[in-house]
């Protein structure tokens, strides 16, 4: 019997935190690919420490849903789930790599594979990718279009940057897109003067983050100078100086995130029959007709 | 279980003066499903029911043994022999094959009906009637039809006895995810086992397995924790050991503890842990050798160790405590030193919004406080003037 757990950080203050990561495992759900979809979370319930002891499954594939390798991905998420003998040399990864690593969660007392994060995963990009196809609602949108991948500098976390130049170099070589930069929050280059850093007139901004809260909603939009305060809203898309910003909010809440869960899970080894392709299908952008 | 052969199917087992027991068809799935355990199993190794049990024999037939003399039996006369003991074949495939092997909802779904204590008659007749049980602020009424299958019904307590059709009914127990977000004034809910889960809505008839999924979703890992506990196996983690492994911008935490006692953590429990606060019952304490002072609750479920919320509130207060008291001066009438206690009491206990607009016999009512405010505050907001900071003047 095959269990998924969907690990994610939740929120005491932000019911919007957890809805990505409830929407992708009911996606996960319909596919039937898996025996049992289970979530947990840091700040919500059923919590880490208590999320494995509700699981039935034998085969059990936790996945992170996070950005990047860091704190919570190789510190906070293996102690708390109580994985025996973790260190993040278990990963062998060089802050992007992170596969998955087979432990005991003493817990219960039964193996999980502990699976990278979705942020860094190849198939990431394709969601990228397809939330500026969502935002513009353009399936084809490339020409005559920059895209700004956004997130948090290296203030907090070093592997932050590196998984944002990763998608955004692997996008850039697509040569779908006319620009592709990778913008920070706090350094540089910085979100706050994206106009200056594209040719382009229109620009598809993509924060790389897995919910809607602080700082896509309010930090961003303001910084970017989409709206003065965020609680007068924004249009999709606003022009400043002389661009045009298609701002996409969290990456994390297009439903194509739902692949990348299941990516990490059959890269640990998962059977998931023909689930991959009914992922990507269903949550494709309808070609407007 | 009862050793004793109970003809549970029939009416006139019931007692004369119980609940009458119900008259159960036997349905051709559960048949199947002896078919195929009995396939399963070695000729003459017997699958068990209620009062009998039933063995393949080495000639292709059946040998029913009820403390009589075992006969052999056609897959025909087996039928026949398995629907005059329908309760007891029903009562077996509802918990082998439905609810199957899950400890925790195994558990709980004999807990419902106390399977590990009453006879299947017993519980048939009972279940006919409708067996009620709460969990959190959760009603369970648990019902069989007439081919031996549990249905429930499950609701918010303060929704007893409401027609189904005067509430909001479901049906997926994952839809249960949208009544537990928000409370019934629309603020969010970040303690799921927090006493403000919303009514006015049903699962009018769940099957075992959703009941148990509606239930996790409702109260995430309760049945877990409580399935744990009643195994003697709960791993409870208390105070110090949950600060000790905290980190990151939680790492202060286990400054608080100083070697000083453990009064800061009975006021944590207090604030947080109280049964008007968390329908959990708290079985973690200071330590493994201290007790806390303070009630820990009578909630069905246990609380195993401080949730993250109590971890949250301990980190600011941790901060908070650091600070050393000092003296102020400001007078205040007696009524207004009461009215302050009326104010922190209203809030602390979720009133304020019970208090009438006019109701000025209340300390915590608005306009009370907006004339405290007008007569007692400086322009900077500081109580009877008085900075907070007296080096700050």
């Amino acid at each position: 019997m095959q269990s998924l757990v969907i690990v994610a950080h939740g929120s005491h203050l932000n019911p919007e935190s957890s809805a990505p990561t409830y929407d992708h495992a009911d996606t996960i759900r319909a596919t039937g690919a898996l025996d049992e979809v289970r979530t947990g979370f840091w700040k919500e319930e059923p919590h880490f420490r208590e999320v494995l002891r509700t699981v039935e499954g034998d085969e059990i594939y936790v996945v992170p849903l996070f950005i990047s390798e860091g704190y919570f991905t190789e510190q906070v998420i293996p102690r708390e789930l109580r994985l025996a003998g973790w260190d993040v040399s278990e990963w062998d990864s060089d802050g992007l790599s992170a596969d998955q690593a087979t432990l005991v969660a003493e817990d219960i007392d039964r193996e999980v594979h502990y699976c990278g994060p979705v942020g860094t995963h190849r198939a990431m990009t394709d969601v990228i990718v397809r939330r500026a196809e969502s935002v513009t609602d353009d399936p084809d949108v490339g020409d005559d279009f920059g895209l700004a991948v956004v997130g948090h500098g290296t203030e907090r976390n070093e592997n932050s940057a590196k998984a944002i130049e990763y998608h955004a170099d692997r996008i850039a070589e697509r040569d779908r897109f006319d620009e592709v930069k990778a913008l920070y929050m706090d350094e540089d280059p910085e979100v706050d003067d994206l106009p200056e850093f594209f040719e382009s007139d229109d620009v598809v901004l993509v924060p790389l983050f897995i919910a809607d809260g602080y700082h896509t909603q309010e930090d961003i939009p303001e910084d970017v100078g989409l709206c003065e305060d965020h609680t007068e809203g924004y249009d999709v898309p606003t022009e400043v100086d002389g661009t045009r910003i298609w701002y996409a909010g969290a990456v994390g809440t297009e439903p194509l995130m739902a692949d990348v869960v299941l990516e990490r899970a059959a890269d640990a080894g998962a059977d998931l029959g023909s689930a991959l392709d009914d992922v990507r299908e269903t949550t494709r952008v309808a070609t407007g007709d | 279980m009862s050793d004793q052969p109970q003809a549970a199917d029939s009416a006139d087992a019931a007692d004369a003066d119980g609940p009458e027991v119900p008259v159960i068809d036997l349905p051709g799935d559960a048949f199947d499903a002896v078919l195929d355990a009995l396939d399963d199993r070695d000729p003459d190794e017997p699958l068990r029911f209620e009062g009998f049990s039933v063995a393949r024999d080495d000639d292709g037939g059946y040998v029913l043994a009820d403390g009589g003399r075992p006969e052999p039996l056609t897959e025909r006369e087996l039928h026949e022999a398995l629907s005059e003991r329908a309760a007891a074949v029903t009562d077996w495939y509802a918990f082998e094959r439905v609810v199957g092997e899950f400890g925790p909802r195994r558990a709980f779904l004999r807990w419902i009906e106390d399977a590990d204590g009453e006879t299947v008659a017993t519980r048939y007749a009972a279940l006919a009637e409708g067996i009620e049980r709460a969990w959190g602020e959760l009603k369970i009424t648990a019902t069989i039809t007439d081919r031996g299958e549990r249905r429930y019904d499950l609701r918010h307590a303060d929704d007893a006895g409401v027609p189904v059709d005067d509430l909001e009914t479901h049906e997926d127990p994952l839809g249960a995810r949208e009544l537990v977000t928000l409370d019934e004034k629309g603020r969010y809910r970040p303690l799921k086992t927090a006493p403000s889960l919303a009514g006015g809505w049903v699962f009018p008839d769940l099957g075992p397995r959703d009941l148990y999924e509606t239930v996790e979703t409702i109260y995430p890992a309760t049945v877990a924790n409580w399935h744990r506990e009643r195994e003697g196996e709960l791993d409870v983690t208390h105070w110090r050991e949950t600060m000790e492994r905290q980190s990151g911008i939680y790492g202060v935490v286990k400054t608080w503890d100083r070697g000083e006692g453990y009064e800061h953590v009975n006021w944590v429990a207090e604030a947080c842990c109280d049964d008007s606060q968390c329908l959990k019952r708290r079985e973690w304490q200071y330590d493994e050798d201290t007790d806390l002072d303070v009630d820990g609750g009578d909630g069905a479920f246990p609380c195993r160790e401080p949730c993250s919320v109590v971890v949250s509130a301990a980190r600011k207060w941790t901060r908070l405590e650091s600070e050393q008291p000092r003296t102020y001066e400001f007078e205040l009438t007696p009524s207004e030193k009461e009215q302050v206690e009326d104010i922190i009491d209203a809030v602390a206990d979720g009133r304020t919004d019970e208090i009438r607009e006019a109701d000025t016999k209340e300390g915590a009512n608005r306009y009370r406080a907006r004339f405290l405010r007008a007569k007692r505050f400086d322009d900077e907001g500081n109580l009877g003037g008085v900075p907070t900071d007296p080096d700050a003047e």
